[in-house]
């Protein structure tokens, strides 16, 4: 499995540089893959996705839809893509050290 | 007498009834199938109804033609299920007990989930095939088509039959060139997906496609709403698309008597374990087909595959042994792409579409992820299959319930 070295810090990442242990995760290393895919800087707005992202996948054992962050994250989905613009979804799990989220089929 | 009651008689409830009445002891068990509508329709027929390959009468026949002697069938709405009472609520006021609930309550679309979709345009310049009332306004439309802008849209996943409107939009490029109103046409397939289709070795092959006919593919497009007057798709981050003529997959949803009994998630579908298919939050309660928010296509092949496994774990819990974690997302479909051709893609939860030859090693006679002539044959043939074996519980010849890895290319 290949490792990168993130805000100072080795963590295990897969080939997209996606984190493969959201337990080896830290802010500083959100801050650091934010800022690597031109997001930020990160504002209380960011991290109320990024905790959302991280408490949801916790509970529900996978990444949440768009949809979920809406209804459940209380976040419109607008203003989730004025956060991270260009793929939302994508940006924010990778920023939160969560799995990409699988195209549902 | 114990209770088994199946909501829905659509493609898994009907299968389960057959299933079960010929597994279940019919002195112990009293099996009760509830379906609120009358006709049971072919749903992969409608795609081919715009383009008047099928017409309503080709696609639809009677619920009760399919629903086994010994099984009781009531045709009346659910109002909602339940759970901590074992009884669900009929529309009528009834209530009805059971030991055992499945749950088979399917998906539809939901078009006003979307700002803009429904209103004075809807099925004037924006359609559905995913109901026959959409399909047939939409052979209409097509016929008088003279050019313009096509704008084939997957609004968001997941859907029935997640291949459906690729298929509609080779099938229509086809169409249109036989009209001879092919160089007048300009097509767009919209989807909010990163490639053309969510499983990534047939993306690539169907996107070469796109670009082979000349369809242009637009990715990550979320839409936020449609402006119906100057007909226009609209972006959650402000791109805008122009259409003559809107061909829409709407949101797909659970059934509404899902949310009314507070099971569902988001979108109304159940949260199912992904293996034995028995409901996260009641023993007694399993889910299949549609009804279910497993990761495995909402189609009915794997419905198919999902009755064996449920039909076994049915009879486990009822003896009270360990359920089988049997459903591995098994996954068989034809994709039609036009001019009498066809693919073939075969996966389960794991493993992607390969190439090779199926059910057969080398001689198949059907060719995965290739476009032949006679996978189109297959997908023509799929329709008899369907109302003689596969509704009636019968086994789809040669194809397993877990997906074999026989005949498959890996690696490649």
């Amino acid at each position: 499995m290949p490792s990168a070295e993130i805000a100072g810090v080795t963590v295990d990442v897969n080939e997209e540089g996606y984190l493969t242990d959201p337990g080896q995760w830290t802010r500083a290393i959100g801050e650091a893959i934010a800022a690597e895919l031109g997001i930020g800087p990160m504002t209380d707005e960011h991290w109320k996705v990024i905790d959302f992202l991280r408490k949801d996948t916790a509970e529900q054992g996978q990444v949440p839809s768009i949809r979920r962050i809406k209804k459940t994250g209380d976040i419109p989905t607008k203003e989730l893509y004025a956060l991270f613009p260009d793929g939302p979804l994508k940006k924010s799990t990778k920023i939160a050290g969560l799995p990409k989220p699988a195209s549902c089929i | 007498m114990k209770q088994l009651v199946i909501l829905g008689a659509g493609t898994a409830g009907t299968m389960m009834a057959n299933h079960l009445v010929r597994k279940l002891d019919g002195n112990e068990w009293a099996l009760t199938i509830v379906d609120e509508h009358s006709t049971h329709y072919y749903q992969p027929g409608f795609l081919f109804i715009p383009f008047g390959t099928y017409d309503e009468k080709d696609v639809c026949k009677p619920k009760t033609a399919f629903i086994p002697k010994g099984v009781t069938h009531m045709q009346e709405g659910i109002d909602r299920i339940a759970a901590d009472d074992n009884e669900v609520h009929l529309k009528n006021g009834d209530k009805l007990a059971y030991d055992i609930l499945i749950i088979a309550t399917g998906a539809k679309i939901v078009p006003d989930e979307t700002e803009g979709m429904l209103g004075d345009a809807w099925r004037r310049d924006i359609f559905d095939f995913y109901t026959i009332e959409g399909a047939k306004a939409l052979r209409e439309r097509l016929k008088g088509w003279k050019g313009g802008k096509l704008v084939v849209h997957l609004n968001e996943m997941p859907i029935k039959c997640p291949v459906a409107p690729l298929e509609f939009t080779l099938l229509a490029e086809a169409f249109l060139t036989r009209q001879g109103v092919r160089e007048q046409t300009e097509i767009r397939y919209v989807s909010p997906l990163s490639e053309a289709f969510t499983k990534h070795n047939c993306a690539v092959v169907l996107g070469d496609m796109l670009d082979d006919r000349r369809i242009e593919f637009v990715p990550d497009f979320m839409c936020e709403r449609i402006d119906s007057e100057s007909k226009k798709l609209i972006s959650y981050d402000e791109r805008e698309i122009e259409y003559d003529l809107l061909v829409t997959v709407p949101t797909n949803m659970g059934d509404p008597c899902i949310e009314r009994s507070g099971l569902g998630d988001e979108l109304n579908f159940v949260p199912t374990d992904p293996q034995t298919l028995q409901s996260k939050a009641h023993e007694n309660v399993f889910v299949i087909g549609d009804a279910t928010n497993l990761p495995s296509s909402k189609a009915g092949s794997v419905a198919h595959f999902q009755a064996d496994v449920l039909t076994e774990n049915i009879q486990r819990y009822i003896a009270g042994q360990p359920l089988d974690p049997g459903f591995d997302g098994h996954a068989n479909c034809f994709i039609e792409s036009g001019h009498g051709k066809a693919f073939l893609i075969d996966f389960n939860y794991e493993i992607e579409p390969t190439e090779g030859a199926f059910p057969l090693p080398v001689v198949g006679p059907f060719k995965l992820l290739k476009e032949t002539r006679l996978n189109h044959m297959g997908k023509l043939a799929f329709r008899w299959i369907y109302w003689n074996l596969l509704l009636k519980g019968h086994p789809m010849p040669g194809i397993s319930t877990k997906m074999s890895m026989v005949g498959k290319r890996i690696g490649n």
